[in-house]
């Protein structure tokens, strides 16, 4: 899947902040710290981790999306070669939705329910240039017979609110693929739905990336679905990715102690046993600790772990924990 | 004779496709029957929509049932007068799926616990007091955290809160739906092992609703599964998990995702065509029932 050439999308040292002041009091929220990482051409890398870790954020920094008062304010995103933090505004919109297509977790929201979804599609193309009118509208039946909808040249003319949870998230699919983007990003895109249909739309994005060798930013809170679709994986925790690296390596042989903490609270894998449950809850990103920001919770926590913030060590080839565990003088 | 036993729950909605339309009756449940025995955990699986909260709120009276019987310790509570069905309520306990909407905004956390002790006169408010520090104990909540109101809490100490306050008045049974859905994976954690604790502590009867397959069959010493209204398997955990009889419980498990690499099961889907309603279970093995059709046998 991968080729040797450099990778498609390559994220280096991104952060992002939100800068509040009530009462006087300046706030900075790091949600995004000195965050780097690769995607190779057909490569799908999961971006998992509890809420508030800044896996959204992240995604919406590479767009250069991030609302205000959210700023990126270091780091570099080459994509097809380029720096997507200095281009221009134009290119940039050239880039969004006709080379990096985006799904978001709501899809109610992202879908106006004035228009049908036919529509909504053919306009996403006619917006890029992709194609137009009769041609456009032909396109957008295609699109939807990709994803799988039955009867798409029906379903065409419904409005979002005719269709399931299922259906909807399979016409954002289709919707970020019009152009036919190589690089999709999905934003927790199953977590409103139901199991079953979870699968489904998960089976469908492994076969996209097949049929077409589009590579996916998958952003995930759940790691049996990183298991199930993830090539690689990017574990955050308050802004930084803690740990990374292949998916079935991470998971089976996890070295950060946050990551082990996430395998062992997921129920049902020894039924009956207490949870190894991780103590306490994730930290107020504007009053983070001195040295690393797991160290509260931390069963593994030692003399180094309060000084400074651990650096990213390579465990095994391709595989690093941002842990003093695995490396650094204070060892 | 079992704690609880439900015997042919019908509760229908009427439904408009239109303002203007004919309203169509809706069976959110169709026939459903189960028994949970003392101290007993059983699990209440199903896609959304296929009636599970619309079942546990007929048993708790929070919507009246359309038809069926209710016997909890051998009284039949549908029917019972309002004044009788509060002295129940003591007994029956539930805990939402949303911490935040469920509890009352102004109230510190101390005060929402207390609430139920008050309003069943129970104790001297010293007394009380003390009954608060324990079961915050219980659910793991620092006693410091009684002054503080619900927007101050996160996620998981609301939840905690909704547990102690759920407990407070020593129910037989707790019912719980979706207790651990709005929660971070180490919050949801930190949740079951409350759970699992006062089940061992309390010997507390538990029925619990879950979407999550896993989360069931940590906490369940039973599963029943619901489609369209109706229960179309039930049985011990284990046996449901490892021989499931009905294509719908297979097409659910086998869509469970599992982060031990190379354990996930090849998928399984259902066809909804051949659902029918009219399937009766039958038993598979000894305490393993599944719908199965009378056209099939
Ligand atoms: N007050 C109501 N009026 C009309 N229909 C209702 C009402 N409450 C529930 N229903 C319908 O009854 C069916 C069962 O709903 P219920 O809430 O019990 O599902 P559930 O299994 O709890 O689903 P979920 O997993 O989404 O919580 C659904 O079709 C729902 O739309
Ligand atoms: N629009 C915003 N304004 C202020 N803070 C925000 C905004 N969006 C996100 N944040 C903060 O950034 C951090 C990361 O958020 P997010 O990327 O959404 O997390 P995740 O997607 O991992 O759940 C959180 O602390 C969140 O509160
Ligand atoms: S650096 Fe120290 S506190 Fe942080 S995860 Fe490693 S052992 Fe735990
Ligand atoms: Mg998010
Ligand atoms: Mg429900």
């Amino acid at each position: 899947m991968n080729d040797d050439r450099a990778p498609l999308l390559e994220v280096r040292g991104l952060t992002t902040e939100f800068v509040s002041e009530r009462t006087g009091v300046r706030r900075v929220v790091r949600a995004v710290d000195g965050v780097s990482f690769d995607i190779g051409c057909g490569e799908v890398l999961a971006l998992a981790g509890e809420s508030g870790s800044g896996k959204s954020v992240t995604a919406l920094s590479v767009l250069r999306l991030v609302p205000p008062p959210g700023r990126i304010v270091s780091g570099s995103i080459r994509f097809e070669g380029r720096d997507l933090l200095t281009l221009d505004e134009g290119d940039l919109r050239r880039v969004r939705g006709a080379r990096i297509g985006f799904v978001f977790q709501e899809p109610m929201t992202a879908l106006n329910p004035v228009f049908t979804v036919g529509d909504q599609i053919a306009e996403a193309l006619e917006v890029h240039g992709a194609a137009r009118g009769a041609a456009a509208r032909a396109r957008a039946v295609e699109l939807l017979d990709m994803v799988r909808i039955p009867e798409p040249a029906r379903r065409a003319r419904d409005f979002p609110h005719q269709l399931s949870g299922g259906m909807r998230q399979r016409v954002l699919i289709a919707a970020a693929m019009a152009c036919r983007p190589p690089l999709v990003m999905a934003d927790e895109p199953t977590t409103a739905l139901d199991a079953t249909i979870q699968a489904d739309i998960l089976d469908l994005l492994v076969a996209m990336r097949r049929e077409l060798g589009l590579s996916l930013l998958l952003i995930t809170h759940d790691l049996g679905i990183v298991a199930r679709v993830a090539d690689r994986v990017a574990v955050m925790y308050a802004g930084r990715i803690v740990e990374t690296g292949p998916a079935p390596g991470v998971l089976a042989f996890p070295r950060h102690p946050y990551t082990r903490g996430l395998l062992a609270s997921l129920p049902g894998r020894v039924p009956g046993t207490r949870l190894e449950a991780i103590p306490g809850a994730v930290p107020d990103l504007a009053a983070l600790p001195p040295g690393c920001a797991f160290a509260p919770r931390c069963p593994d926590r030692f003399d180094a772990c309060d000084g400074s913030r651990p650096d990213a060590y390579a465990v095994s080839p391709g595989h690093t924990a941002r842990c003093f565990l695995h490396g650094g003088a204070a060892r | 004779m079992s704690l609880i036993e439900v015997t042919g729950l019908v509760k229908t909605f009427e439904r408009r496709q239109a303002p203007w339309g004919r309203p169509r009756l809706i069976r959110a449940v169709d026939r459903v029957s189960f028994a949970i025995g003392e101290g007993e955990t059983l699990g209440l699986v199903g896609e959304s929509g296929s009636g599970k909260t619309t079942t546990v709120r007929c048993l708790l009276r929070l919507i009246e049932p359309t038809a069926g019987s209710f016997l909890f310790r051998g009284e039949q509570v549908f029917g019972l007068p309002a004044s009788r069905m509060r002295a129940l309520r003591r007994d029956l306990q539930m805990i939402f799926q949303d911490p935040d909407s469920s509890l009352n905004p102004r109230m510190t956390a101390g005060g929402i616990v207390e609430e139920g002790l008050v309003i069943h006169g129970i104790g001297s408010p010293a007394d009380r007091r003390a009954r608060v520090r324990e079961l915050f104990e219980w659910v793991g909540l620092d006693a410091g955290m009684a002054g503080r109101l619900p927007h101050e809490l996160s996620g998981g100490q609301r939840q905690r809160v909704g547990i102690a306050r759920a407990l407070a008045l020593a129910p037989a049974v707790l019912v719980a739906d979706e207790p651990v859905s709005a929660l971070d994976v180490s919050i949801q954690a930190q949740v079951v092992n409350v759970l699992m604790d006062l089940q061992q502590r309390l010997g507390l009867t538990l029925l619990l609703v879950a979407h999550d397959l896993r989360l069931v069959r940590h906490l369940c010493s039973r599963i029943a599964v619901m489609y369209r209204g109706r229960i179309v398997e039930t049985g011990r955990a284990g046996a449901v998990f490892h021989a499931p009889a009905h294509p719908y419980t297979r097409a659910l498990i086998s869509a469970m995702p599992d982060p031990d690499p190379g354990s996930q099961p090849p998928r399984i889907r259902y066809d909804a065509a051949g659902f029918d309603p009219e399937a009766e279970l039958g038993e598979v093995a000894p305490g393993h029932w599944a719908a199965t059709s009378a056209a099939r046998q």
